[in-house]
């Protein structure tokens, strides 16, 4: 019985088959037409291969875009992208599979491990891009509590923030794991009536911004510029007690702002002796948080890829990418 | 219970002993509150956090004079990297200086068909090729096919050493003994603590990414295999003996044919395993659909990362339902014998054989079956209706979802957590090691007392107690529902089909797909950790309880429902009761799949131990911690694992001892 049941479907296969094989006829062939397969990249001689560490923020993701396209279409260089967490990335100037980092943020430790232990990386100097981290606040909580924006008034309004998590306390929202913070020794120095929760990743802060807005929700955190949300919801920074120079090297003493953060490119050794156009393109390479925000905004609003975006900036700068290119 | 039961054991005393002691437990709590609970701030480390931070960097430093290790490593590293490498040159990257892969899209569908046909059956093999079309119409044919093939090699490659090293542990109760606690480790160590030391060893690239999945995969498939060759009955195994085999005959014609079918089971395991570990390997550049996951999360694009988490689903239930077809077949040939039309098969076979070349030939040779067209897009349509559904959710569901969080986090956990974080460390010992010696043995209470000692060493006290509380209390979650849906599907066969494929989707869909609607509608809170936890953790216990009621003799049912039991009382006093050890067997699986969470729960605000390891993988100054923090999540998952194996001997002893 189950012989006469799998005749059915094995004949319709077959007959099925028959059709693709005739309708086959009139296909094109592999390999016939290169334009239906990606673009072969012109003949790389003089460039070689850049091997580009992609740490998981957009922001980062705009400079790689940028420079992988300038590399690809400018420089004819072979570019991979690798998909890398910051510390992953790092060691990987140390096993010889990462050339460039293109956004850096600060990583003291990392680059004393790096840089002054290992002598594996050098810093290449600024992005021109300018870091910023701190306290926010959702824009309606800044117009309705203007004083809100001051430290010092932070703990009238602590019994808005409590939430479940807190314990009586006004919740200060922390934790993307990947940046330092001094937040628990800043409330404790600052004597204010906060708990530090942790949310443990990116996502988790922005959705509870993106909801602190729409529900008009309070809510106070950790967060940081250039960030492609803030062009979403124009979060609002609180001023903490003005940062110095060395306010912060006790890290359990803190008791001021978080520094401005000047973001930096970073090559592995052996890249950098080579001095390649690949090279020369990182070093060059900067620009401003404007320019960084508007191919984030295209990766992450408009939905383009990365490669897309990078095209659409590139061909509207010609002259801010014509200064970036090696002297030849 | 008879008197003869009370005489044997006096068990009538135990409820009063526990609450004897949950008493005594609450009233040092109120009394020596907040003393010695060993708080650790989120940045602050013990000097054992930095000797194990400063051990892992001079392990780093040796990497390029420790030759002969590097030598070893390398070698390793070299075979894996080419093996997946040519996998994935056969079907998903350009290779040989085509512009398209070997294998295209058609002739995959067709192979993976004809696989399903000949070792499944047709209904499968349908499945199965529409499973395969999907992952092009969602418009991600390319990374399902870079997923599938990291994912064939990690579970080939598994396989090669698992059933060997399975077959030895089933042969040999001593190398059992022993590989017992490494696979336990293997298992329960979170992937995050092993991901970035892993790159050192195996560099950036597919060596690392098969490796990080082949620790999670192996140990299934060592484990049902060891299993299987201890289920073959003795006597058949003795009749071999007497007939002259020598021990490789016996386990060439005895053990092996007869534990096929259980080693099918393992090798289903061995895939889901590996299929678990997709999104968490993209973190070390593993490409496929993980990546796909990631990188929509950045812009909490919901809709794209849906739509990627929707193909490993599919994979995920494809594979499935084709392996677990196989291992039925195994089995009904096993008993029919091969009495029936080895002709036909045959005939069956080599014309399914020729199909599939002429579509290999096909997929080889012309464009439209070597690239999945473009134009046959349903993957805009996936990602704008989950982008709707979760934007309307996070705007509409927002002040009911919050009470019940509210509800839970205030009623249950905050208080259960005040006394777990705010007891003294050695109140907690003293209680939990005299309530294992109340429940189970003396062994089970120096386990536990062990652990928890492990955990004070390891300095990270206060955020073990914090991880326990939020995983005893998604435990229960779970178990609350997975009784509640899985007596439901045990008793209706319909409910079952139905809601099977939703469990399946739980248990595959990557946690890092929901994290953002269920940020949204919960916060960042411990409560959206337990929920995570649930949603991966219920699917298990559902199915073991589901399978347990089914499993209760229809007589005892029959019996009830003729002596006039309603049907609740048919479920309480007959198929629960009956079912127990499948109850506890639910429990002690649901347990292991929460603990599995932990890591995720701390990227959504469940902070202590998960949140510890994830900072030491992202930042280097805490890495210690980290791996500190992992090592705590295999003590608390020993300290579970020996709790609950011990209650379920006894619900084992119970069911069985009953006259």
């Amino acid at each position: 019985m189950s012989v006469s049941r799998m005749v059915g479907p094995r004949a319709v296969v077959l007959v099925a088959a028959a059709g693709l094989l005739a309708s086959a006829c009139g296909g094109a062939k592999v390999g016939e037409s290169p334009s239906g397969a990606g673009s072969a990249a012109p003949a790389a001689k003089s460039c070689g291969a850049l091997n580009l560490a992609i740490n998981p923020w957009v922001g980062y993701e705009a400079n790689a875009a940028v420079i992988a396209y300038v590399a690809e279409k400018r420089l004819g260089c072979q570019v991979t992208k690798k998909d890398l967490k910051e510390e992953v990335a790092w060691q990987g100037f140390a096993t010889g599979e990462v050339d460039a980092v293109v956004e850096n943020w600060g990583h003291a430790d990392l680059k004393k491990k790096y840089i002054d232990d290992q002598k594996v990386a050098l810093s290449l100097g600024p992005t021109g891009n300018k870091g910023v981290i701190g306290w926010y606040v959702p824009p309606w909580m800044a117009q309705k509590y203007p004083d809100i924006t001051q430290w010092k008034n932070l703990d009238k309004y602590a019994d808005l923030f409590k939430t479940s998590e807190s314990g009586g306390k006004g919740q200060l929202l922390d934790g993307d794991p990947s940046f330092v913070t001094n937040d628990a020794a800043l409330v404790k120095n600052l004597d204010l009536n906060y708990k530090v929760v942790y949310a443990g990743s990116e996502a988790a802060l922005i959705t509870g911004f993106r909801q602190a807005e729409a529900q008009k929700k309070p809510m106070i955190g950790y967060f940081y510029e250039p960030q492609w949300f803030l062009s979403e919801v124009k979060l609002v920074k609180v001023d903490l007690p003005a940062y110095t120079e060395g306010c912060d090297a006790d890290a359990a003493k803190v008791a001021c702002d978080y520094p401005p953060y000047e973001l930096d490119k970073v090559v592995s050794k052996k890249f950098a002796d080579a001095a390649g156009p690949a090279y020369q393109l990182v070093k060059n390479f900067t620009w401003t948080n404007d320019d960084q925000n508007l191919v984030a905004k295209y990766i992450s609003e408009d939905k383009m890829s990365a490669a897309d975006a990078a095209e659409k900036w590139v061909e509207a700068n010609p002259d801010k990418v014509k200064a970036w290119l090696p002297a030849s | 219970m008879t008197a003869t039961v009370v005489a044997r054991r006096p068990v009538w005393s135990r409820p009063y002993l526990l609450g004897g002691i949950l008493a005594a437990w609450i009233l040092l709590w109120i009394l020596f509150r907040g003393q010695a609970t060993l708080p650790l701030g989120g940045a602050e480390l013990t000097p054992l956090h930095e000797r194990i931070g400063q051990a892992a960097d001079a392990i780093d430093n040796s990497r390029n004079s420790n030759p002969l290790f590097l030598y070893f490593i390398n070698y390793i590293r070299l075979f894996i990297d080419e093996f997946v490498t040519f996998v994935q040159a056969l079907i998903s990257r350009p290779s040989f200086g085509r512009p398209v892969p070997v294998i295209g899209w058609l002739g995959v569908v067709a192979v993976a068909t004809a696989v399903a046909l000949l070792y499944g059956n047709v209904r499968v093999a349908l499945l199965t090729a529409a499973g395969f079309v999907s992952f092009g119409l969602l418009g991600l044919w390319e990374e399902s096919m870079d997923t599938l093939a990291l994912t064939l090699a990690a579970v080939l490659l598994s396989l090669a050493i698992g059933v060997p090293l399975g077959i030895w542990a089933g042969l040999s109760n001593r190398f059992n003994r022993l590989v017992g606690p490494v696979l336990d480790f293997m298992q329960t160590m979170p992937t995050f603590v092993y991901l970035a030391p892993l790159t050192l060893f195996f560099l950036i690239g597919p060596a690392s990414a098969t490796v990080a999945t082949m620790v999670y995969a192996i140990p299934p498939a060592i484990r049902i295999t060891a299993h299987a060759i201890r289920e073959v009955p003795e006597a058949t195994v003795e009749a071999g003996t007497s007939l002259g085999s020598t021990p490789w005959q016996l386990l060439r014609k005895v053990r092996l044919p007869l534990a096929k079918r259980t080693i099918v089971v393992g090798v289903n395991q061995t895939i889901m395993a590996a299929l678990s570990m997709v999104t968490i390997a993209a973190l070390i550049d593993a490409p496929g659909l993980g990546k796909t996951v990631l990188k929509a999360l950045e812009t909490l694009d919901v809709g794209t990362s849906f739509n990627a988490g929707l193909a490993i689903v599919i994979m995920a239930i494809v594979l499935d339902r084709a392996t677990s077809a196989a291992g039925r077949r195994v089995e009904t040939a096993h008993r029919a014998g091969r009495a029936r039309g080895r002709l036909w098969r045959r005939v069956q076979v080599s014309v399914v054989l020729a199909v599939t070349a002429v579509l290999l030939y096909l997929s080889y040779v012309y464009v439209w079956a070597a690239e999945f067209p473009k134009e046959a897009d349903i993957g805009s349509f996936v990602r704008k209706g989950a982008d709707a559904a979760s934007e309307w959710a996070q705007a509409n569901l927002y002040v009911s979802t919050n009470g019940f969080k509210n509800l839970v986090t205030y009623g249950l956990l905050n208080p259960f957590e005040a006394v777990l974080t705010g007891s003294p460390w050695w109140l907690v010992l003293l209680v939990v090691t005299v309530t294992a010696l109340v429940l189970a043995t003396v062994r089970v209470a120096v386990v536990c007392a062990v652990c928890l000692a492990l955990l004070v060493a390891l300095g990270l006290w206060q955020d073990s107690m914090v991880t326990l509380a939020s995983t005893l209390v998604a435990t229960v979650l779970v178990m609350a529902l997975g009784i509640v849906v899985g007596v439901w599907m045990g008793r209706d066969e319909r409910a079952d089909r139905v809601i099977r494929p939703v469990l399946d989707a739980g248990q595959t869909m990557p946690a890092f797909v929901y994290l953002v609607p269920i940020l949204g509608l919960f916060g960042a809170t411990r409560f959206t950790a337990i929920l995570a936890a649930v949603v991966y953790a219920a699917p298990v216990a559902t199915k073991l309880v589901a399978d347990g009621i089914r499993g209760v003799a229809a007589g005892a049912v029959e019996a009830a429902t003729a002596a006039g039991s309603s049907a609740w009382q048919t479920i309480s006093k007959v198929q629960v009761p009956m079912a127990r050890s499948a109850v506890t067997l639910a429990a002690s699986q649901g347990l292991c799949y929460v603990l599995a969470m932990v890591v995720v729960g701390g990227l959504v605000g469940a902070g202590a131990l998960g949140y510890d390891v994830v900072s030491g993988f992202s930042q280097l100054q805490l890495r210690g911690k980290g791996l500190a923090a992992g090592l705590a999540i295999v003590v608390l998952g020993t300290m579970l694992a020996a709790i609950t194996k011990s209650a379920a001997r006894r619900a084992d002893a119970a069911a069985h001892g009953r006259p």
